[in-house]
């Protein structure tokens, strides 16, 4: 049986973190389990949801199908690195301004998706963002309201 | 998931050298291989990560064509405007398919190299001869809505889920490879392969053999194409029925039209010999029907999957219609022209 681990260095909200991390480790369960930064969620662990959505290098990716060790030298931003309370990020702001969650589970995927959304500069209009946030899955159904807080803060970057 | 040998080349001789063995898997983006070995469908014991290697540039070829690097993810192959200005036909495929966080991560090479989303192969509680050889097909008369009409054997029945391949069927794409003999270029065509009786080998690659990149030839199908791409859901789902085209007109005739299907085979399903009924005619109803007729001879549902036959038949005529009249179909605005 394979043992050992291999030594990744992430920058990981702005800290550099050197860790020894077991080759089958995704960077969902090193965030959530080994750097207890518990704001990125498990959904479905496939791909299929959306819910573990972080900016790796400022680009979206699920990282629940990331292995974390492939990503030595990466800058991983999750949704503690977008905001903090009292600090909002203005994706957060404009998600509390439009009740854009019920639950709550899916919003941190939701919000570095936008970002990443935004990172990427395709999105102008209602369709453009309702297709490219099609990644992001809401049991509760805060879809319009979701867009909604996208448009409004691609409206104040443009 | 199992746990794994890890290795992390530095070079594509390193990698190739490092990749023979019947348990060991090239790792590009993951975004399907990570799933497979979480649902041990996949257990490898060695995991060479190819990530580091220099493959991720989208080239110029001589003649006009463009080499698209194994290892640049689908999305800036998408949006690179090399390949939205003179290939649009695939930055739509490729656009119609995944989530942006997968494309984001999903590699050109690991488009190609995907495996099927049959629900007996991923199950591994029942039986399925892709991932056990010889243990049956659980899909033949069982759950089958998505499987194949086309191509399909008495061991297999299960469909390529990729959009970006049913593009590269119609722009007669080459993937490059290289392994422990070699490179070589296989034409598309070739690539995939139907399941006879050997349904676990999904394609013609060698044991060991590494693709390294895709060359699309200089072809001029920037005005009349489409990828008209048909689900359950209007995003983020395998297609049922897509179609890609890509077509010529010269004056009010069709000099050239070629057309794939996406989600009805083991491979993009294309036929040349079909594909002379619309050369010289003029676009129309009755034309694209008979083309439709041609392509789909042969066609046997499987029970749930029935539907997909008239599904397929009218897709065809109206994605031809669309190419023919420079309408193709959007991915954001779902409606259909």
């Amino acid at each position: 049986m394979p043992i050992g681990t291999v030594t990744t260095t992430l920058t990981i909200n702005g800290e550099t973190r050197t860790r020894a991390i077991e080759p089958w480790t995704t960077l969902l369960d090193l965030l959530r389990e080994g750097e207890d930064l518990i704001g990125t969620k498990k959904g479905c662990d496939h791909g299929q949801c959306g819910a573990c959505t972080v900016l790796v290098d400022g680009r979206r990716i699920n990282s629940c199908l990331k292995l974390a060790v492939t990503l030595d030298g990466a800058e991983i931003t999750t949704i503690e690195g977008l905001g903090q309370p009292g600090n909002l990020h203005p994706l957060q702001s404009a998600f509390c301004d439009h009740d854009a969650f019920q639950c709550g589970y899916c919003t941190p995927g939701q919000i570095c998706s936008a970002q990443g959304l935004i990172n990427e500069g395709k999105a102008k209009t209602r369709d453009e963002v309702r297709e490219l946030m099609s990644g992001n899955l809401c049991r509760c159904g805060a879809y319009t309201n979701i867009i909604d807080a996208v448009l409004d803060v691609i409206g104040e970057q443009a | 998931m199992n746990r794994f040998d890890y290795a992390r080349p530095a070079s594509v001789a390193e990698a190739v050298q490092a990749g023979t063995g019947e348990q060991v898997r090239y790792l590009a983006g993951g975004t399907n291989l990570i799933d497979l070995m979480k649902e041990n469908v996949d257990q490898p014991t060695t995991v060479i990560d190819i990530n580091c290697l220099p493959l991720n540039a989208i080239e110029e070829l001589d003649g006009g064509g463009l080499r698209l690097g194994a290892l640049v993810p689908n999305s800036d192959t998408a949006w690179d405007v090399r390949v939205e200005q003179r290939y649009p036909l695939l930055s739509s495929a490729i656009l119609a398919g995944a989530s942006p966080q997968l494309r984001n991560a999903a590699t050109n090479g690991g488009n190609l190299n995907q495996r099927t989303r049959c629900y007996y192969f991923y199950d591994v509680a029942t039986p399925c001869n892709k991932r056990k050889p010889g243990s049956g097909c659980g899909a033949i008369g069982g759950v089958n809505r998505i499987h194949a009409i086309l191509g399909a054997s008495d061991q297999c029945i299960a469909t390529h889920p990729s959009d970006m391949c049913v593009a590269l069927a119609v722009l007669d794409a080459i993937v490059q490879v290289t392994g422990p003999e070699g490179d070589r270029a296989i034409p598309i065509a070739d690539y995939h392969r139907l399941p006879g009786d050997e349904p676990w080998r999904d394609n013609t690659l060698k044991p060991g053999e590494l693709v390294t990149g895709i060359d699309l030839p200089a072809e001029d199908f920037t005005r009349n194409y489409t990828y008209l791409k048909l689900r359950d859901r209007l995003s983020y789902a395998f297609a049922l029925v897509s179609i890609a085209v890509a077509m010529r007109i010269e004056g009010s005739t069709i000099a050239e039209a070629r057309v794939a299907l996406g989600g009805v085979a083991h491979k993009p399903w294309r036929s040349t010999e079909a594909e002379k009924l619309l050369k010289d005619r003029q676009p129309s109803p009755e034309a694209f029907g008979a083309f439709a007729d041609a392509l789909l001879a042969g066609a046997v549902g499987q029970g749930e999957n029935d539907f997909k036959i008239p599904l397929a038949r009218k897709g065809i005529v109206r994605a031809l219609k669309q190419a023919a009249e420079a309408t193709p179909q959007s991915q954001t605005d779902k409606r259909v022209a």
